[in-house]
């Protein structure tokens, strides 16, 4: 078997950073924008996503040859519908109360272009240890950026984090911060940060 | 005498105005609507006022200074973001809202889209729209001579009471600082208009529509004229040299559109007044307006 260490940590690495789904590929926008209100909606969102993108770029590297390429991109949603459909129900079972706030989203979570962007781009192409390491990579990049924007638009929008409150009675909650307006200027300034740095570390 | 021999590529601007001129002469046209401002709600306008060009200033300051660029803050413009938001705060909000407002409308509204000249949207606008959504009680408080009252468009609007013509004119009214006189916004585009600094076609087209709209829906179009925003909007706001079209068949269109919002959002929206939101929402169609009512060039073939 030849396994290639250094490549590895770099497929790893690579969605941290460098190419992290959301501040620099700008995919999966759709749950990035709808259900950052509060920390733990990012983070429970990050985590069903990445579950379902790591599974399924297992599974599908594993079978990549068995797919006809002309049919491949409905193969590939169905693989990625199985994983979600087990995520919905193992919500709905043991963590009823993150089922109901992040609803609809979950069972959306199959048309996010993240999933079948790295099938198609990643896992289709590659051995199934690189692509564990890329679903890795990937599903943590967005886990961290969307429970970071949940955190942020949660202080401001009720001034708690994680649901505890972190500032005092004198802070007036920004509503604008939980509607969706306040996602869209959250995820704009923080890209622009995320860029003045990597620029900066050129 | 040097500048008769210097040999330049068009175009050859002859004029001799600057951006700093024709903003700190617009600063000078709002001086009116401020003073009406300072006579109805006292030493509390003074202080919203200050406040928001303070905020403006120094935002625009701070941002300049981080991004290595030319320190500009006595061309005006801020100044006159802050004075415009100003006029747009009800009286009785918090002193650090204004401020806060102001860091937004400088910020988010002007200077992330790279400063003078490159906002899509009136700064200003932005500013009030962002503090709207995010504190919306604070923003629909209103108080005259220190007693709350509603604003004659949303007492019109949920219980249908009429404000006497004249006050509204003047200004004797709840309402935002500068919103309320018409009067005195009218002296202050008179002065823009007597040195050529504003566009005409947009306020005429603009308040026009909203008074036939209003007219053949059946409401009262004077009381629609100068019971809200309108003036102001239409006067100082949509006339914003940067987030307006530049073809004189884009103003009219600009104009236009914009009262036709103002129309639907307050006889039929939630809202009992929407200048602003038809304001932002024609700023983002300032592009396609300016490229499809770009004049033809001379001798061109289509």
């Amino acid at each position: 078997m030849s396994m290639n260490f250094k490549e590895l940590v770099k497929d790893f690495t690579n969605g941290l950073w460098a190419e992290n789904p959301i501040i620099r590929l700008v995919i999966g926008m759709c749950p990035t924008l709808a259900v950052t209100n509060t920390a733990s909606n990012g983070l429970a969102m990050g985590l069903a996503t990445s579950f379902v993108l790591i599974m399924s770029e297992i599974v599908i590297s594993i079978i990549k040859k068995l797919i006809p390429a002309n049919v491949r991109i409905p193969s590939y949603i169905l693989i990625i519908a199985t994983f979600v459909t087990f995520t919905d129900y193992f919500l709905k079972a043991f963590f009823p109360g993150i089922a109901a706030s992040l609803s609809i989203f979950i069972p959306l979570i199959v048309v996010n272009c993240l999933i079948l962007g790295r099938q198609e781009a990643f896992a289709s192409k590659n051995p199934t240890h690189r692509a564990i390491a890329d679903g890795l990579g990937m599903g943590i990049g967005f886990t961290w950026v969307l429970t970071l924007l949940g955190i942020i638009r949660e202080v401001f929008g009720m001034g708690s984090i994680f649901g505890f409150q972190v500032l005092g009675e004198w802070y007036r909650p920004m509503v604008i911060m939980v509607l969706p307006a306040g996602a869209f200027i959250t995820l704009g300034i923080l890209v622009g940060i995320m860029n003045q740095i990597s620029r900066e570390g050129k | 005498m040097n500048n008769e021999l210097i040999v330049t590529s068009s175009p050859h601007v002859r004029s001799q105005d600057s951006v700093k001129k024709i903003m700190w002469s617009v600063v000078l046209a709002l001086l009116p609507a401020v003073f009406a401002a300072v006579y109805f709600f006292k030493a509390r306008a003074i202080s919203v006022v200050l406040t928001a060009v303070v905020g403006a200033v120094l935002t625009e300051y701070i941002f300049q200074k981080v991004r290595n660029k030319k320190i500009a803050i006595d061309d005006g413009s801020a100044v006159v973001t802050g004075l415009l938001l100003a006029l747009t705060l009800p009286p009785s909000i918090p002193l650090w809202t204004a401020f806060f407002g102001s860091v937004v409308a400088i910020g988010l509204g002007k200077q992330v889209f790279g400063g003078i000249g490159q906002n899509p949207f009136n700064p200003a606008l932005v500013g009030r729209a962002f503090l709207t959504a995010a504190y919306p009680v604070l923003m629909t408080t209103w108080t005259v001579d220190g007693v709350s009252t509603a604003t004659p468009l949303s007492k019109m609007k949920m219980d249908g009471i009429a404000t006497d013509t004249w006050n509204l004119f003047v200004g004797q009214i709840g309402g935002s600082l500068g919103e309320t006189s018409a009067l005195a916004l009218l002296l202050g585009f008179a002065y823009l208009l007597y040195k050529g600094y504003v566009n005409w076609r947009i306020p005429l087209a603009m308040v026009g529509t909203v008074f036939v709209g209003t007219f053949a829906f059946g409401a009262d179009p004077i009381f629609h004229l100068f019971g809200g925003g309108l003036m102001l909007g239409a006067l100082f706001m949509a006339t914003d040299m940067v987030s307006s079209p530049t073809t004189k068949n884009g103003r009219w269109i600009f104009g236009l559109g914009a009262g036709l919002l103002v129309v639907v959002i307050r006889l039929w929206g939630g809202y009992p007044e929407g200048v602003m939101y038809s304001i932002l929402l024609m700023n983002t169609a300032v592009p396609l307006i300016d490229r499809y009512t770009r004049p033809r060039s001379l001798g061109e073939v289509k």
